[in-house]
């Protein structure tokens, strides 16, 4: 039924529609499964390639682990705060995992799990959280965006960039990252709009995680589910089990490969769940209780992959121990990094702020070395 | 001013390929002011593209052009449309140079009809400029004369920092000698000028409110009164040196523009003119703003604009006697 269709909308005094209006009727594709794609533990799983399967599991691994020695950087004042992706791996490594060399990653302040699986140095990517520059990293030199605190603001940025890319003939992906909460803003709206219209190539990936900080999913949206929002601006919708990294990586994977086909977006909402708190400073106990912890628990990402490879014979307790190992190494060199005093100089302040310095610019700065160089003296 | 505005980005799209206008209705319909006319037609809907109507999303994703290397010229259409992207303004494009240390300047022209006395309702007149020269890292510049609209958007678009380019409105139709054959030569920004030389007082103004004060000082001439007038012409870097220079010589000085006063330009120029002015000052520096209301309806905004009478006024209480 269309609107014109609608009872009393084609009363008798009109008997034609307005011209040069109709509404899409291909709009059946965009909607999402009923339920959340799966592959470990069902049928699917019998065509999974063991080398990536292999790799996955390793970048799994490696990721709670990189988790695990954030937070405990907090708790040694290492780093001003840490928003954990425990539970969520299996997003922040498929999302690094798709993406070529040349393709864009548009992480949000979450995201830096999927920074580092995608080859950024830990500590450089902690810089913003450790407190020493902003962002510590060249986003051109690694194709990675500085990470995003300000919620869904990144996503037009990848709508811009895949479309200029695609405008100079290059072939270049973008993937943005967006938590629930994000959706609700409305940049998440205009990117999606944006892209849509443009036919940008590029992947939209909510990690809905359960919560918006304290907020849950019901009181965020009506939705029936994230990934329907798609619709509305004619992306097609895909809903994903956010904790099968198999699965993430097949529908991530997929939207990558029809973004860099000029198929234009995708919106993916991986369901998953914050094992953690928001940040360290947050109390998670006042807004949701053990028992559904719990059973999030029984769903975790690096458990899910572990029974299924053991299971068919192609992760053993050697392969176990050898992950881990690794992954013990990384967060050794971290730990190393982190310990180290990050050098800052007083006089960044006013380095970047223009391509030439302002005169009032230059002034404040000779003030701040005064008082520097009288500091020094004292 | 239109068409010069017009054949800066027209020739600056020629000569530089990474050039791209954007916008709602830049491209069939020319903008609404027409200032991108013709541009959709010679460079193609890519270089020259409608948007979807959303600031934020038309300056999010210039951002992200920019990331790429291009040099998006986006145009808001009006002055209170543009409030939509400020987060965007504020968040990313005054910051990304500074978050990147340096990595990743954003060459960004983001053009923004300005200002009032057309007779525009409501959300079409606003004087926006506090906001943008209260952000770090954006430039801010306006231009008063077809010149310099076309000098000042050139070196914008050139610029590798942001630029927020106000276009006063009501100065789109002004006329003048400018040859869009022989283009004058790109002023740079920061530089301010000093439109008419004087010895009595110095007038700082900039954009719309030039044309009133050159009225003004020409006014002033039956009182006995010989004005300077100084153009800023870019509010953000301010170019403190020539306002000091001509204060100093003159001894009296008056800030006029149509934002509101307080927590306006002016307030800024008039505290730095009297830390670097004060034993030359003959009387305090005074202010000639709009009044600190929401723009009032078209019928009223007479009483609301800086005008010669009030300039005027000003001026005759520059006879400081305690």
């Amino acid at each position: 039924m269309t609107v014109q269709e609608l009872p009393g909308a084609g009363a008798s005094h009109r008997s034609t529609p307005p011209p040069a209006w109709r509404p899409r009727t291909d709009a059946a594709p965009l909607l999402p499964d009923a339920e959340p794609y799966r592959v470990l533990g069902t049928e699917a799983a019998d065509r999974l390639d063991p080398a990536l399967m292999l790799r996955c599991y390793a970048e799994l691994v490696r990721g709670r682990r990189y988790n695990a020695q954030a937070t405990a950087l907090t708790k040694q004042g290492r780093l001003a705060v840490y928003p954990s992706t425990v539970g969520q791996e299996a997003c922040e490594i498929a999302a690094a995992m798709v993406l070529e060399e040349q393709d864009w990653l548009f992480p949000s302040y979450r995201d830096t799990l999927a920074a580092v699986a995608r080859g950024l140095d830990p500590v450089q990517a902690l810089t913003l959280l450790r407190g020493d520059w902003h962002t510590g990293y060249d986003p051109r030199e690694h194709r990675i965006a500085p990470l995003s605190t300000p919620l869904a603001t990144q996503l037009p940025h990848a709508v811009g960039l895949a479309h200029a890319a695609r405008l100079r003939g290059d072939d270049v992906v973008a993937l943005a990252m967006v938590g629930d909460g994000g959706t609700s803003e409305g940049d998440f709206h205009e990117a999606l709009n944006f892209a849509a219209v443009w036919q940008a190539p590029v992947v939209f990936l909510v990690q809905n995680n359960g919560f918006a900080i304290s907020v849950p999913l019901a009181k965020q949206t009506a939705a029936p589910t994230l990934a329907h929002k798609g619709v509305g601006y004619g992306i097609p919708g895909r809903l994903v089990d956010g904790n099968d990294i198999a699965a993430m990586h097949e529908v991530l994977a997929e939207a990558v490969r029809r973004a860099r086909a000029g198929g234009g977006p995708t919106l993916i909402e991986a369901v998953t769940y914050r094992m953690e708190a928001h940040t360290n400073a947050d109390d998670a106990t006042r807004y949701r209780g053990d028992a559904e912890v719990e059973a999030w628990k029984a769903h975790d990402p690096i458990d899910l992959l572990e029974r299924e490879l053991t299971a068919r014979g192609i992760l053993d307790e050697a392969g176990i121990t050898a992950a881990r190992d690794e992954a013990e190494a990384m967060a050794a060199s971290l730990r190393d990094g982190m310990n180290a005093d990050p050098v800052v100089d007083p006089m960044d302040l006013f380095a970047h702020v223009y391509a030439e310095q302002t005169g009032r610019l230059r002034e404040q700065a000779e003030m701040l070395r005064a008082e520097l160089e009288a500091e020094d003296q004292a | 001013m239109a068409q010069a505005l017009t054949r800066a980005m027209r020739d600056a799209m020629a000569e530089d390929p990474t050039v791209h206008v954007m916008g709602e209705d830049v491209g069939t319909l020319g903008g609404v002011f027409r200032i991108t006319d013709g541009l959709a037609k010679e460079f193609g809907e890519d270089r020259c593209t409608d948007t979807p109507l959303a600031e934020a999303g038309i300056l999010g994703t210039a951002v992200g052009m920019a990331m790429y290397g291009l040099r998006p010229v986006v145009e808001m259409q009006f002055d209170a449309f543009a409030y939509p992207a400020f987060e965007q303004l504020i968040s990313h494009v005054a910051k990304m140079r500074n978050r990147t240390r340096g990595a990743m300047p954003l060459p960004i022209t983001i053009r923004v009809p300005y200002g009032g006395g057309i007779g525009g309702v409501e959300h079409h007149c606003d004087s926006s400029e506090a906001y943008y020269v209260a952000t770090p890292g954006l430039t801010v510049v306006t231009p008063a004369t077809v010149e310099d609209a076309y000098g000042l958007l050139r070196a914008s678009i050139a610029s590798d920092d942001p630029v927020v380019f106000l276009e006063p409105k009501r100065l789109y139709w002004s006329k003048a000698d400018w040859s869009p054959e022989a283009p004058a030569t790109v002023p740079g920004i920061g530089k301010a000028l000093v439109r008419r030389t004087g010895t009595s007082a110095t007038l700082i103004t900039y954009g719309p409110s030039l044309p009133v004060c050159l009225e003004a000082a020409e006014a002033a001439r039956e009182e006995g009164w010989d004005l300077e007038v100084v153009d800023l012409r870019s509010l953000v870097p301010f170019d403190e040196e020539t306002v000091v220079e001509s204060v100093r010589r003159t001894g009296r000085a008056v800030v006029v523009h149509e934002a509101g006063g307080f927590g306006g330009p002016g307030a800024e120029i008039a505290a730095r003119v009297t830390e670097r002015c004060f034993h030359h000052l003959e009387a305090p520096v005074l202010r000639v703003t709009g009044f600190d209301i929401p723009y009032p309806p078209p019928m009223l905004e007479k009483h609301h604009l800086p005008g010669v009478e009030r300039i005027l006024d000003a001026v005759a209480r520059l006879q400081w006697e305690n």
